[in-house]
């Protein structure tokens, strides 16, 4: 874990999300679905966000500006400076046979970097609309559906499923066979384990998401 | 010295956070483990933080054989940080780390927002914990009382070598669309900026009424911060929020500390002790 001062290069529309392409500096892209603590300007709390693309010299997070931070985080222009902690937490495990990246929503974030790593396995990814579906051009070999059509439809059996998305698709992907590799989400005030706050229910037991996560493996 | 805030540190997880600061607070321990409050359990405000954690902890056994050893290894001084439900809980928690020569201090917990509080008093409880063991005690207090000096003094009389100020305040945090509470258990402690001018009037009130040594805590963000609670009256200051949005603040604390005395010409930050008191008088003697 580390954490530096790092200037934005770009800062590109992608749907109703904004792609912020940061300079790297001495920051390690990590594993994908590994994340980061990103400075919301003017807020007093960081924002915890998954890599979306790792070019050379540049990290890439795409952000859904939900709230004060995060559009905070989406207006900062080429130039401007933020703080960048990481990268923090457990990534998705790449030693899979059948690889099926199933992505919902702003959860196709950590995606792209992951098709990457994976060779560009098949993706199926869902969206609320159109315009949201806009950022399913940033995942090599997706097939897109749009609500009221649910990604969890497209979901072949036999397939080794890594899925980023809101909870209710994460325990339905799960729910197909129940092995998986699901990234989780949850308020964070830290990332790195210190204030308890990402604690999360799963299989009965709470469990702290920026350290044990955001990644899980589920057993069938 | 520069601590952090109990519950704002996993040393476990960091622990080169933990060894860049002058001591470690644990987290609260109770004598059986709590697995905490239901999420959500955090939420920013506008100038602050609420949290509702629930003393998350797996208990003073487990604690003694399995989290005490590894913490020690640090080579940090280690404050432990003792709560219950009732005055014999934080005795018996005290009595079994009186043996223990690795930790200096046992700060008492009498104060967490988000359980229900303890049937007794503080004063009941430093009585019974000062019974039960020869370590230092730190009383932590809640600035939510009419007069906090009052308990400070009840807590100095009951055997507290020291007072941990401030707590958490009780806040809610409302979604702004569906008008329903943020947090799971629905209220929170705030912590944070906001929290920063009721912890200076404690440390204050409490430096006047018992000259007890204080670890002042509300709000420091920076080296300015922390030297006006020193100047209001804390021997030493503890870190909370800043330390979740900036794990290298106890260094750079440090620094703009030592700088911020440098400015008002003092050789160490150690002179700004009581400082604020000796303009009170003054103001005082001119009206």
């Amino acid at each position: 874990m580390r954490r530096a001062l790092l200037e934005v290069r770009a800062n590109e529309n992608v749907g109703p999300y904004t792609l912020l392409r940061v300079d790297r500096g001495p920051i390690e892209p990590g594993a994908p679905g590994q994340f980061f603590m990103l400075e919301a300007p003017g807020r007093l709390l960081p924002r915890p966000m998954s890599l979306c693309l790792a070019p050379a010299g540049e990290l890439a997070f795409l952000i859904d500006p939900i709230g004060p931070g995060t559009r905070a985080l989406c207006d900062l222009v080429r130039g401007d400076r933020l703080q960048v902690l990481g990268p923090l937490g457990n990534g998705f495990r790449l030693d899979v046979e059948r690889p099926l990246l199933v992505g919902g929503g702003i959860g196709v974030a950590p995606l792209p970097y992951l098709s990457e790593l994976l060779g560009r396995p098949p993706a199926v990814l869902g969206f609320r609309s159109d315009w949201h579906a806009e950022a399913a051009e940033l995942v090599p070999r997706a097939t897109v559906c749009v609500e009221p059509t649910l990604v969890t439809e497209l979901v072949p059996d036999g397939m080794d499923v890594l899925a980023c998305g809101p909870e209710p698709m994460l325990e339905a992907v799960r729910g197909r066979d129940g092995a998986a590799q699901l990234a989780w989400e949850a308020p964070m005030a830290c990332g790195y384990g210190a204030c308890y706050g990402c604690a999360v229910e799963i299989d009965g037991e709470l469990r702290r998401l920026c350290v044990d996560g955001p990644v899980l493996s589920h057993a069938a | 010295m520069l601590l952090n805030a109990s519950g704002c540190l996993d040393a476990l997880t960091a622990p080169d956070v933990a060894r860049s600061l002058d001591g470690f607070v644990t987290k609260t321990v109770t004598p059986l483990p709590r697995e905490g409050n239901a999420p959500v359990r955090i939420a920013e405000t506008d100038v602050g933080m609420l949290n509702s954690i629930g003393l998350a902890n797996p208990g003073i056994d487990r604690f003694v054989t399995r989290t005490l050893p590894q913490l020690e290894k640090l080579g940090v001084p280690l404050w432990i940080s003792v709560g219950g439900f009732e005055a014999d809980d934080y005795a018996e928690i005290c009595s079994r780390l009186d043996d223990h020569a690795e930790v200096s201090a046992i700060e008492l917990n009498v104060s967490c927002p988000n359980v229900e509080a303890p049937a007794e008093s503080a004063t009941q409880i430093v009585a019974a914990a000062r019974i039960a063991t020869r370590k230092p005690l730190w009383a932590k207090l809640s600035p939510a009382v009419p007069d906090i000096a009052e308990v400070a003094r009840a807590a100095q009389a009951a055997g507290a070598d020291g007072l941990s100020l401030v707590n958490t305040i009780r806040g809610l945090k409302l979604d702004a669309r569906t008008l329903r509470p943020v947090l799971g258990p629905g209220q929170g402690g705030l912590s944070g900026p906001a929290l920063k001018p009721i912890a200076l009037a404690a440390v204050a009130s409490c430096f006047s009424a018992t000259g007890l040594p204080i670890v002042g805590m509300g709000g420091v963000q920076t080296g300015r911060d922390a030297l006006e609670l020193i100047a209001a009256g804390a021997r030493h200051v503890a870190l909370g929020t800043v330390l979740f949005a900036d794990p290298d603040a106890p260094g750079r604390v440090r620094a703009e500390l030592h700088a911020a005395a440098s400015e008002h010409g003092w050789s160490s930050y150690d002179d700004a002790y009581g400082a604020a008191h000796e303009e009170m008088l003054s103001v005082r003697k001119t009206r």
